[in-house]
């Protein structure tokens, strides 16, 4: 079984939100229909995104750091939003377990959107139907366009590579050994969703050296000086020994 | 949560209607074993009538709250998961049941129509109504689930929220049964304001319990599991967004704190001890006016129960909209 997923690597972001911008372009010109803003240019804008990047102050001022972190649909593998719908119009596939809404069924009742712990469903004021990251599937099938540009619109137009893509379930996947090998992982794990999307954690490359590794231990001489050779013409001990 | 107005207005009439018809048919049950005065068949009729009215206007009120009410025909399909398309299908068979049930009173039709006699008087309507009956159970648990299911939305995950939600729409039917006893047969008054005053009291102790059980819970969620960091100070910079979405409107019921914790006192006090005194006084003077104060007192705080019920629950995805930026 194929489990499409995103690993996001909150190591690499910069929270430049190119993935944002990215997302919401190729999503608005997709022939699902767009994905309307409202006084974008006003007092009070507001707009329906799949993806956005928060920031987060981890720690206190002058021992913190800066985390961004990109937040979209988690394509869980036991999604609680898909048996609440009454009408089958939010769906995970079988083929790649990617978590869909049928925009042609949902009566939008809003009430996915209380099911998803994670607040990952948005509502569409205008098209009045819930809408949600779709991992780009307009995309990553389209035979038109060249293989190595089939993959989610924010994962191309991210400039640092914190977005990595690939299936989960496949443990040779580029996704799965950075979530082996650098701790990837889950968000929100308590409430037993599984979601497939995984987050890398902020880590340190560090150099650990002990005050003794700083002196020459082994130094006869306890200091640190040129070795006393002997005379050039005097044969060595590699002259003298029958080694 | 934020309460949207077409919910509260839903879960409040057809919590009525259920009641009263409960009551209707609790009342006919007694009737039938010669502990009450048995009724004409125009009083089940009528009263039938008035729950069917609110049951459909319930009905009414769900459609608003869709954003493709066109295709609300699809929400029967997904019974096997969805407690929602459960609760679309259950609440039109009650809706029918309760008008099969009053036009059978009407047409004064029992079981000699099939050429079986049972020598009970209304055995016929005896029959649809306990069917009824069920269904309207049936639709009680519905209702109440399709809230308790969500578990991370724990102050409504609990078997406290199917309870309450029997309890406090049948104590509503029953007050309203007793107002419409003390107009058409008021032999019934101290029967159905008897038991309004039970179920009113023990919707009281399962409602209290939920508020209690409410205070005290340790939100399983926390920032740290949000975002998987572990740490103990950590401060949202920004959400991503200048403006509002839906993220921050659907999630958030946006009252100042004094209001939000007056209506749940103001709620307390409508609901039980008025109601309670009021259907006390009115059962005694038998006056139509005192009961009929009882129940729109009762009504009114019940719609302000909902939206407290609604504003209460706390989304965990709230977490990620702390700080705009």
């Amino acid at each position: 079984m194929t489990q499409l997923a995103l690993v996001i690597d909150l190591n690499v972001c910069v929270g430049c939100h190119a993935c944002v911008t990215s997302c919401k372009e190729w999503n608005t010109s997709g022939m699902a229909g767009g994905m309307a803003d409202d006084n974008p240019y006003g007092a009070d804008p507001t707009g329906t995104f799949f993806n956005r990047v928060q920031t987060f102050e981890v720690g206190e001022y002058p021992c913190s750091e800066t985390v961004h972190f990109p937040k979209s649909c988690l394509h869980c593998e036991d999604p609680p939003c898909v048996p609440v719908c009454p009408t089958g119009a939010s769906y995970k596939r079988e083929e790649d377990g990617i978590v869909l809404v049928d925009y042609d069924k949902c009566i939008g009742c809003k009430y996915c959107s209380w099911a998803c712990p994670y607040g990952a469903r948005e509502f569409d004021e205008h098209e009045k139907v819930m809408k949600k990251c779709t991992l780009c599937v307009d995309r990553i099938y389209d035979e038109n366009i060249p293989e190595a540009e089939r993959k989610p619109a924010c994962v191309r137009a991210c400039p640092t590579s914190a977005r990595l893509y690939g299936d989960v379930h496949d443990p040779d996947s580029e996704v799965s050994v950075a979530i082996r090998e650098a701790g990837g992982y889950q968000l929100m794990p308590e409430w037993g969703t599984n979601p497939a999307n995984h987050y890398l954690p902020r880590r340190k490359t560090k150099i650990r050296i002990h005050e003794d590794e700083l002196v020459r231990a082994d130094n006869p001489l306890k200091k640190e000086t040129d070795r006393p050779t002997g005379p050039i013409d005097e044969p060595t001990l590699d002259d003298s020994t029958s080694w | 949560m934020h309460p949207a107005f077409s919910v509260i207005f839903l879960t409040t009439l057809i919590g009525t209607g259920q009641g009263l018809f409960l009551a209707l048919y609790t009342g006919e049950s007694y009737a039938a074993v010669k502990l009450l005065p048995a009724q004409d068949g125009a009083f089940y009729a009528w009263g039938s009538l008035v729950s069917v009215v609110l049951l459909g206007l319930g009905l009414v009120a769900s459609f608003f709250h869709l954003g493709h009410p066109e295709r609300a025909w699809r929400t029967a399909t997904k019974w096997r998961t969805s407690w929602l398309s459960r609760e679309v299908i259950v609440l039109p068979a009650v809706l029918g049941a309760i008008a099969v049930y009053g036009a059978v009173h009407a047409l004064g039709w029992n079981l000699s129509i099939f050429g079986i006699d049972t020598g009970v008087e209304n055995d016929l309507t005896l029959i649809l109504g306990a069917g009824g009956v069920l269904l309207t159970f049936a639709l009680f648990l519905c209702t109440g689930m399709i809230y308790a299911c969500i578990k991370f939305l724990q102050e409504w995950s609990t078997w406290l929220t199917p309870v309450n939600y029997l309890l406090l729409g049948t104590a509503s039917g029953f007050s309203l049964a007793t107002v419409y006893a003390a107009m058409l047969a008021p032999e019934l008054v101290n029967f159905f304001g008897g038991w309004a005053i039970i179920i009113l009291v023990s919707a009281f102790i399962t409602r209290s319990a939920s508020l209690i059980r409410n205070a005290r819970l340790k939100p399983k969620s926390s920032l740290q599991t949000a975002i998987g960091v572990r740490h103990k100070t950590m401060t949202q910079r920004s959400q991503g967004q200048m403006g509002g979405s839906f993220n921050t409107r659907e999630f958030l019921h946006g009252a100042p704190m004094w209001l939000f914790r007056s209506i749940k006192w103001t709620f307390l006090v409508l609901v039980f001890p008025i109601p309670l005194i009021l259907l006390s006084l009115g059962m005694n003077e038998a006056s139509v006016a005192v009961l009929l104060s009882a129940f729109g007192i009762q009504y009114l705080g019940l719609l302000l129960e909902r939206w407290f019920f609604f504003a209460q629950a706390n989304h965990p995805q709230n977490i990620y909209y702390q700080t705009i930026s």
